[in-house]
């Protein structure tokens, strides 16, 4: 999907700026802590996974994602993901009622089982189906992402040729994750080039990219 | 103008106000509705405001500046050697460490969105989810650097690491000069956040650092 979170490459964004380490809080406002809070909180009801989380925030509008602040963006798909989900109504959020009785059955964490799943393991790695097509040095080029779906494959590699450095292993899909659909494909690290990203400009440089194979073309060595 | 809207302290410290009562009314509807604990909304922010944070990650790399059997575990499976000092749970599953070296110098980005080692470096600070890094650590590393008052010499090479996937990067940062004998917890000290997400360096010591050794 063309959005607005798929940043890598582009120009006029202007400096960084960044804060200095030392005395950047963790929160710039009370606002910002309390959307981290519920989108962690209600992520633990179970009812969606971290790739229908990122595609709705990433679904948005580009501009509107663009000029939104991080937690901004973590709101409006926390809301979209409520309303999906079932979890609320729009007339709730709009404030206009509320159906106290959801009817869903889910568990809602307390601060100690809460504390058990931040510190607990998710892993992305699922059973393998299949043999890995690739080998490391191999090399790949990476398709044009097709549809409006969900994607991890960043535009600024698609049709460009790189080296597999790694196999790292069969990894949860996140195109078909997005949709609720839980498989799993071979996960690759691919080197690219600075020069064949970039040209000359690029010079010295490289940049490594994990794509899982359905992103890849067997390219030509 | 996108940066000035992201970078903007007005934008961060006071919100317009419709902003801030949304969150309040989102919270008190999921409050009510009995969808979240108010009780667990503490224990979260309690925990990536004062427990995990980069002083986790600055431990893991001094001990494997001190302890070349440690960083042999790190260098060949992070999550585990990591998990070994006690620190594991969210955004840290897999988690790969990559080493600077006199050639070759790595950073860490996430083009996407803000992926993260969080086990080891707390929540990520603001400039790293903004679109001026995200869009340029990749196409530009020697600039982006270079705004942060860290500047290589042109013939060492820049390896960049997109997070494009549940893999979370740490950089293992170059051990600084004229800290030889140097205990672990002091060397903590000269290992800042940023040093690890490669947009520094580590900390040169101090004249006074060095004569209290």
């Amino acid at each position: 999907m063309k959005g607005g979170h798929d940043l890598g490459g582009q120009s006029g964004m202007g400096p960084i700026n960044p804060e200095p380490e030392s005395q950047e809080p963790v929160f710039h406002a009370d606002w910002e802590r309390r959307v981290f809070a519920l989108t962690l909180a209600t992520g633990m009801l179970g009812k969606w996974n971290i790739d229908e989380s990122r595609h709705a925030r990433e679904r948005q509008d580009p501009l509107t994602y663009i000029e939104n602040s991080y937690y901004e963006n973590w709101l409006e798909g926390l809301e979209t993901l409520l309303l999906d989900k079932g979890l609320l109504e729009s007339d709730e959020l709009a404030g206009k009622a509320i159906t106290p009785d959801t009817g869903l059955s889910v568990k809602v964490p307390d601060p100690e089982l809460a504390s058990k799943i931040l510190a607990s393991v998710a892993s992305s790695e699922r059973e393998a189906h299949s043999e890995a097509l690739f080998r490391v040095g191999d090399r790949v080029v990476v398709r044009a992402s097709e549809g409006t779906g969900h994607t991890r494959a960043p535009r600024y590699v698609q049709g460009v040729s790189g080296i597999v450095s790694a196999v790292v292993g069969c990894h949860s899909f996140p195109d078909s994750n997005a949709t609720g659909v839980h498989e799993g494909a071979t996960l690759y690290r691919v080197s690219f080039q600075g020069e064949d990203l970039w040209g000359q400009t690029g010079a010295n440089s490289e940049v490594l990219v994990d794509l899982w194979e359905p992103y890849l073309n067997a390219g030509e060595s | 103008m996108p940066h000035d809207h992201h970078h903007d302290d007005h934008d961060h410290t006071e919100p317009p106000s419709d902003l801030e009562l949304r969150v309040k009314a989102l919270e008190s509807l999921l409050v009510e509705k009995g969808l979240v604990n108010p009780e667990t909304l503490n224990t979260i922010i309690e925990t990536y405001e004062h427990k995990v944070g980069p002083r986790n990650g600055a431990h893991v790399i001094a001990k494997a500046w001190t302890d070349p059997e440690f960083k042999q575990a790190l260098m060949t499976d992070a999550t585990e050697a990591v998990a070994s000092l006690g620190y594991c749970g969210r955004q840290g599953e897999h988690l790969k460490v990559v080493e600077n070296t006199d050639d070759t110098h790595n950073l860490v980005v996430c083009t996407l969105c803000s992926c993260y080692p969080w086990t080891v470096l707390g929540l990520p600070p603001a400039w790293y989810k903004s679109a001026p890094y995200r869009s340029r650590a990749v196409s530009a590393p020697r600039e982006v650097l270079s705004e942060f008052g860290t500047n290589l010499d042109e013939d060492k090479k820049i390896r960049v690491w997109d997070s494009t996937s549940e893999m979370r990067y740490l950089v293992l940062p170059q051990r600084p000069p004229g800290t030889e004998g140097w205990s672990e917890s002091d060397l903590q000290a000269l290992v800042s956040r940023n040093s690890m997400i490669g947009v520094e360096l580590a900390r040169a010591p101090e004249p006074a650092d060095e004569a209290s050794q």
